[in-house]
């Protein structure tokens, strides 16, 4: 059998040094009523066999190539450098548990500390946290923190936040008797105010604007931010926004149907001590040597227990690592220079898109950067006729919204080449 | 061995990497957007070339332990051979290029992955049902709970608390707060099992569930599991099970059997997804058909034919994360489950019993046993025996991690003092069993003859123990604004 590593020789000098003569012996405990006579599954396969029938399963999947993808709505296509890959498949990072013996574990706890490190520095915010699971409870989370800093009970959501993002926050509020309002409008009851830049649609947002509205009635303002925007954007920390949270997928991780990405939070200092889930902090041994912790775990639910800040135990670590090599890899400049060629390229795209007959941007007066809304006879025709060509179009974003009936979300990023800019147009004429 | 941070590596006029130009005539976001959004200051971020990059990250990887290079085992965390076939089919294009928000017709083969797992893992635990949402098992838990509350909603109950045993793991009782169940906890008895006569005395029509780990989180096999069951259900009240312990019973016996009505699972404990050094995990949590119409949206269906994904639940709890739970996870327990069979997950968890109860009777007499055996694939030591010596379980820890061993789990579950806490999991040969015995052998003897270099543990490691005090103090200056540096970041010196 694959895995096991006991020959039945072994198993029965465990047995005999153990005195009993049988496995039945060690599961007296059991009731025997309880007592299985087999699991209902078909009998294992060879590697081959397995690998051939996983592979079956994956061809049945149909890929649309990078270049060719221009659908968004918060998991995009970007060049992933190979650096990436090469560090989160070395088994020593990917093999690891939790930290939880510092001594032993240095490689995860410095890779991390750099992860807060890197965030912070990209929010503008002081301090942030080990990693999320994605973007949509990083933002439930950053609610919750709200929640309990203000002890208010009322948020509210501005805008077009990912809906799925919304349905998050009202699953994790309603237990808690937390109300979720969409509106413009907080009042004083209002924990925190909820804006996501660019929004769900990829439009900006008066950020500054909305927080100091929040501000001005007491209430926290939550930025939901794309970290690749915030090369060009104003980030939360420079218009005051108390916590930044987001999705990392952009930062180096593979689309992979949704899945694992990462979250981050990241928060004024003031706020700390709301964080969710791990922190990892320097410390040092008594030779003075320079090391890495987690730390604040008095927040934590291994010593709070039900009075813990949140319930995180494992987090998206890994993938925290790769949006660090990716991050670090890029630097700003990099990370600067893929943000504006995406911008661009949307730009150019909805210019021309907006020159076909019947089609017109959703929001003319609006700003964006690389994902725009724009408004096409029919929606479903056209993703039909361009899936015929092999390329993803656009979101259609009705499912979500009643208004926007006939509006498809379309994204570019560098993986688009201009080339791929032309298909798409071409496809359409 | 020390690294500096990469920020501390930084250099302003290092290479970076090489990027494609627009190739399009469009004005640039300074162009066109007004200044108040631009961003003022580039973000600190480091500056380093590709071949200094990759050397940093492998010199970090040399200083972590894991799973591929040493024993570890972590009670309760269940840290066995991560196999490369699942990476390699996590890798496959037709997986990682996937996006979530294609059409159903062209994601055939994804979804079918999820609903032939889901079907595995009902086989395995004995549900009707399983949600592949949650991300991880605490997100699984509190999901679990948010189910109960919405069944008992549903019959117009308020159900308000929720028992813990004072055994189980932290996560418990946060899932419960977090859901709004007020936490009460049943206390365990002599045996290590939980007292039928204290869960007697807390029940009420007020709990809506108690939260239990069977085998326990001492390696126990809660004997008694199906009058707890009787005794919950007559009042209303559901049985929840955390699945940190699934490794011990796999196709011998199945929690859903036992009475309990919703439960999760660790992929990346009991089914060999790697942790990654803190997940990415995935916790599915699998429900009897009395809460499957709150299960979490979406849900995959099959429709004549075809696999669907289902929205439209008007009982439902709605999503507890944003897509359809940590895909690439799945993938990899998809990839375990089809390699071991039913055959071998049965051999698997058998192994596991039998590894803990070898080493279990090879490290008795050595450390203290506040259980009577067998176990199941876990067992609780105690470090109280050395503590007339001033030895402590993390002195015995970090001996181990000086002999090239991952330490336990210490000081959990809180019920033991100095609980050492060892699960060795079927993928570790007797051979590696028989040399961590004879470590514990060896750091006792140090105990006797030399406990202060036992206090002095771990040599030869990157670093040594660590001050967190001194860590905690440092934040606390930073946060009432007496300290400039943040301690929990990295921050360029004035």
């Amino acid at each position: 059998m694959p895995y096991l590593v006991h020959s039945p020789e072994d198993r029965a000098a465990m047995l005999a040094a153990l005195g009993v003569s049988s496995m039945d012996d060690l599961l007296i405990d059991i009731p025997r009523s309880l007592r299985l006579s087999a699991l209902e599954l078909p009998a294992g396969l060879s590697e081959l066999e397995t690998m051939a029938q996983v592979k079956s399963l994956a061809a049945r999947n149909r890929v649309f190539a990078d270049r060719l993808t221009f659908r968004g709505g918060g998991v995009y296509r970007r060049f992933i450098p190979a650096a990436v890959a090469a560090v989160t498949s070395k088994p020593e990072f990917y093999s690891a548990y939790t930290p939880y013996q510092p001594e032993a574990s240095q490689g995860t706890l410095q890779a991390i500390y750099e992860f807060q490190t890197l965030i912070a520095e990209l929010t503008g915010l002081d301090v942030a946290n080990a990693s999320m699971y994605d973007g949509a409870t990083a933002v439930a989370e950053a609610a919750m923190m709200a929640h309990i800093h203000t002890g208010r009970n009322e948020i509210v959501v501005v805008g077009y936040l990912h809906p799925e993002y919304l349905e998050v926050l009202r699953a994790f509020s309603e237990g808690r008797g937390i109300k979720v309002r969409r509106g413009t409008e907080p009042n004083s009851k209002t924990a925190a105010v909820v804006f996501q830049q660019p929004d769900f649609l990829g439009l900006l947002v008066d950020a500054a604007g909305l927080t100091e509205n929040a501000h001005s009635l007491g209430a926290l303002a939550i930025a939901c931010v794309d970290p690749i925007s915030l090369a060009i954007v104003a980030p939360p920390g420079e218009y005051g926004a108390d916590i930044a949270a987001g999705e990392g997928q952009q930062l180096g991780l593979s689309p992979s149907y949704g899945g694992p990405h990462v979250g981050f939070i990241a928060c004024r200092k003031d706020l700390v001590r709301r964080l969710p889930g791990r922190l990892i902090g320097s410390a040092h041994d008594s030779a003075g040597r320079r090391g890495f912790v987690l730390t604040l775990t008095a927040r934590e639910q291994h010593i709070r227990r039900e009075r813990a800040s949140s319930n995180i135990c494992t987090n998206h670590s890994l993938c925290a690592l790769a949006a660090s090599v990716y991050m670090t890899y890029m630097g700003a400049d990099g990370m600067r220079q893929v943000a504006e060629v995406s911008f661009k390229r949307a730009h150019a795209l909805a210019e021309r898109l907006a020159a076909l007959p019947g089609w017109e941007m959703a929001f003319p007066e609006r700003q964006f950067l690389n994902e725009f809304p724009i408004r096409v006879p029919k929606a479903s025709a056209v993703l039909r006729k361009l899936a015929r060509k092999s390329i993803l179009g656009g979101l259609d974003v009705h499912r979500w919204f009643r208004e926007l009936k006939g509006v498809l979300t379309f994204a570019c990023t560098e993986v688009n080449d201009a080339r791929a800019l032309d298909e798409l147009v071409e496809a359409l004429a | 061995m020390t690294e500096l941070l990469s920020f501390e590596k930084s250099r302003q006029n290092a290479h970076g990497p090489r990027l494609p130009e627009a190739d399009v005539e469009s004005p640039g976001p300074d162009d066109v957007l007004p200044r108040e959004l631009l961003r003022a200051q580039p973000p600190g971020l480091p500056r380093l070339s590709e071949p200094e990059i990759m050397r940093h990250y492998s010199r970090l990887a040399s200083m972590n332990y894991s799973i591929s290079e040493q024993f570890y085992p972590l009670g309760s965390c269940t840290m066995k051979y991560n196999p490369v076939a699942n990476e390699a089919a996590a890798a496959l294009p037709g997986f990682t290029d996937l996006h979530p928000y294609q059409d159903e017709e062209t994601v055939q083969g994804a979804l079918s992955l999820m609903w032939r797992l889901e079907q595995a893992l009902c086989a395995v635990v004995g549900v009707d049902r399983v949600t592949l949402q949650p991300a991880a098992g605490a997100h699984g838990e509190w999901t679990a709970l948010r189910m109960i509350q919405a069944f008992h909603r549903s019959r117009g109950e308020a159900r308000t608390e929720v028992l813990v045993p004072d055994s189980a793991h932290g996560t418990n009782p946060a899932s419960a707060a977090l859901s709004g169940f007020r936490v009460v906890e049943v206390r365990s008895g002599p045996d290590g099992r939980i007292s039928l006569a204290d869960l007697e005395s807390k029940l009420s029509p007020r709990v809506a569930a108690l939260m239990l780990t069977n085998p326990n989180t001492l390696g126990l096999f809660e004997r008694e599991i199906l009058d707890v069951a009787e005794i919950v259900h007559a009042t209303g009240a559901m049985l929840y099970y955390d699945g940190a312990n699934l490794n011990a019973f796999m196709g011998i016996c199945r929690p859903g059997d036992m009475g309990f009505d919703a439960v999760h699972m660790n992929l990346h404990k009991t089914f060999t997804t790697p942790h990654g050094g803190g997940g990415p995990g995935a916790g599915p949590v699998g429900v009897k058909a009395d809460l499957v119409p709150f299960l979490p949206t979406p849900t995959v269906e099959r429709m004549n034919g075809q696999l669907k994904l289902d929205f439209k639940r008007p009982k439902s709890i709605g999503r507890v994360r944003s897509f359809y739970g940590n895909f690439g996870m799945l993938v990899r327990a998809y990839t375990y489950i089809v390699a071991m069979g039913g055959d071998g997950l049965t051999q698997a968890s058998l192994d596991a019993v039998l590894g803990a109860n070898y080493l279990r009777h090879e490290v008795e007499g050595l450390l203290e046993m506040p259980h009577e055996g067998p176990c199941m694939h876990e067992f609780v030591a105690s470090a109280r025996n050395l503590a007339p010596r001033g030895i402590k379980a993390l002195d015995v820890a970090k001996g181990l991690l000086e002999r090239d061993f991952y330490a336990p789990t210490i000081y959990f579950p809180l019920v033991v003092p100095e609980a050492i806490m060892v699960e060795p999991t079927e993928t570790e040969s007797k051979a590696t069993l028989d040399a961590f015995a004879a470590a514990i052998k060896e750091i006792v003897t140090q105990a006797d003859e030399s406990p202060e270099t036992l206090h002095e543990a771990p040599h030869g490691l990157p670093v040594g123990r660590l001050d967190e005090v001194a860590t905690a103090r440092h934040i606390n200056a930073y946060l009432q604004g007496q300290s400039e540096d943040p301690i929990l970041r990295w921050k360029k010196a004035p």
